[in-house]
């Protein structure tokens, strides 16, 4: 296992380049769904005010 | 089977289309980047001269062919929302640009961890790597002269026109390698074949396909987010929003 | 910050990613589209003049010479037309090896010596497990000599040939 962490010893290039793919891919994701909740959110509130108001 | 692509040109049409097919396009994802990341980690032989550090090719290549891919994708969008003024077109077209970015930072990125220990450089400013650079900045250019513009209208024909301006950056990057002295290498997979064994091909292809899924499900989901902020007065986000309780 | 500061920020930034890649268009015109020159350049005076520049080659298979140093290095860059002796003092990247292609930062020495700040590997872009590089060795064909699936008609051995071009 730690033979596999080391990548024959380039390790911290191969981690390096995959780690921050995969936190990217993912944070980008994160963003895109928080991003839809919060706009669900706005939007209905919005909708109620001006329903209210009619 | 006739597919009516142009009813999806409706904003309406689109957003359930897109909601339908994002569980399946996230699991195809999720799927195929398993599998390739398995296969290019762990059952990929070691490279003869390069041993494990070629390994970052699995995702370098994938991440800088979607960039060069999401930018043409981005100047189609740009060039049918500006000819026939059709507003999802112009969506699609702001939705692709993050993707787009972000896939041409990772191959630079990827670029400079694979290029250290093998070249003996992080950085050098060769054509291929100064043209990739380009598209990065172009994309941010993009995103950036959108956000500037007030106005819906004129930030879409104005990103657009930058857009369209911006696709002759893709031949230079892809023929680079072969129009000038680099010290980037050539293409190993070009319309003659591939010079790479079998065993390393399969992974760079499926991690590929894995990562267009992947924009597939970002770009649906952004576009979704883009339907329901311009369109918020249609009478079909109104109802969709009284639905959601 | 008010809208309109916000816009004008905006823009400022757009422009500012604008004209950095316009200058780097340019600049990347002007002189680093060709990120080295080959020895034939040299020998016919294609390269720059009192002036440092880049040197690309093959690292010509027996020429690399370690000093008693450890650091100084001493070989000859080749484009099997002309070649270019170096002579460097650093640590070589790892790929570095005979019969590989390799890009040196220097100038041209009097002696007409290459003297090398720095040196950088160029590699392939083939690639294959260790066996079939054996196997294809054994069957008297040099693996990185493009047989393998690709395959490029003559000319260079790859690794200095960009592309199949």
């Amino acid at each position: 296992m730690a033979e596999f962490f080391h990548m024959g010893g380039y390790g911290l290039y191969v981690w390096g380049s995959y780690g921050v793919v995969a936190v990217f891919l993912a944070l980008e994701l994160i963003f895109l769904a928080r991003r839809k909740q919060a706009l669900l959110e706005r939007l209905t509130a919005l909708r109620e005010m001006e329903e209210d108001k009619s | 089977m006739a597919i009516h692509w142009t009813k999806y040109s409706a904003p309406s049409a689109f957003y359930p289309m897109a909601g339908r097919s994002l569980p399946w396009l996230a699991a195809g994802t999720l799927l195929l980047t398993a599998v390739g990341v398995y296969m290019g980690l762990f059952s990929a032989p070691t490279d003869y001269k390069q041993g494990e550090a070629y390994r970052i090719m699995f995702i370098h290549v994938p991440a800088a062919w979607m960039s060069m891919w999401l930018y043409i994708v981005m100047a189609a969008y740009a060039g049918l929302g500006l000819v026939y003024n059709t507003r999802m077109a112009h969506m699609l077209a702001a939705a692709t640009a993050p993707t787009g970015a972000i896939f041409a930072f990772l191959a630079l990125w990827t670029g400079a961890f694979w290029g250290r220990p093998m070249w003996g450089a992080w950085w050098v400013w060769d054509a291929r790597l100064t043209s990739e650079l380009i598209l990065f900045f172009l994309y941010l250019g993009v995103m950036a002269l959108r956000a500037a513009i007030d106005d819906r209208q004129r930030a879409d024909r104005a990103s657009a026109l930058l857009a369209l301006v911006g696709v002759v950056n893709v031949p230079i990057i892809y023929f680079s390698v072969k129009w000038w002295n680099t010290l980037h290498q050539g293409a190993t997979i070009d319309f003659s074949g591939s010079k790479m064994d079998r065993s390393m091909l399969w992974p760079m292809l499926i991690l590929t396909v894995a990562f267009w899924l992947y924009s597939f499900v970002t770009i649906f989901l952004r576009a979704r987010c883009e339907i329901l902020e311009r369109e918020r007065h249609a009478e079909w986000v109104g109802e969709l929003l009284d639905n959601r309780g | 910050m008010k809208p309109r500061q916000k816009r004008f920020a905006l823009v400022a930034i757009g422009l500012v990613a604008l004209a950095g890649a316009g200058t780097l268009v340019v600049n990347a015109m002007r002189s680093n589209l060709v990120f080295f020159f080959s020895p034939s350049d040299v020998m016919e005076g294609k390269a720059p003049h009192n002036k440092a520049f880049r040197l690309g080659g093959l690292v010509e298979a027996g020429s690399v010479q370690r000093q008693a140093d450890g650091l100084t290095v001493h070989f000859v860059v080749t484009d099997m037309k002309k070649s270019v002796p170096v002579a460097y003092k650093g640590i070589l990247p790892d790929m570095f090896s005979e019969g590989q292609g390799a890009v040196a930062q220097g100038r041209m020495g009097a002696d007409g010596t290459f003297t090398a700040s720095e040196v950088l590997a160029k590699h392939d872009e083939k690639y294959m497990p260790p066996e079939v590089a054996d196997a294809l060795e054994r069957a008297g064909k040099d693996p990185s000599k493009g047989q393998h699936p690709g395959g490029q008609p003559g000319g260079m051995p790859s690794g200095m040939q960009n592309g199949g071009a």
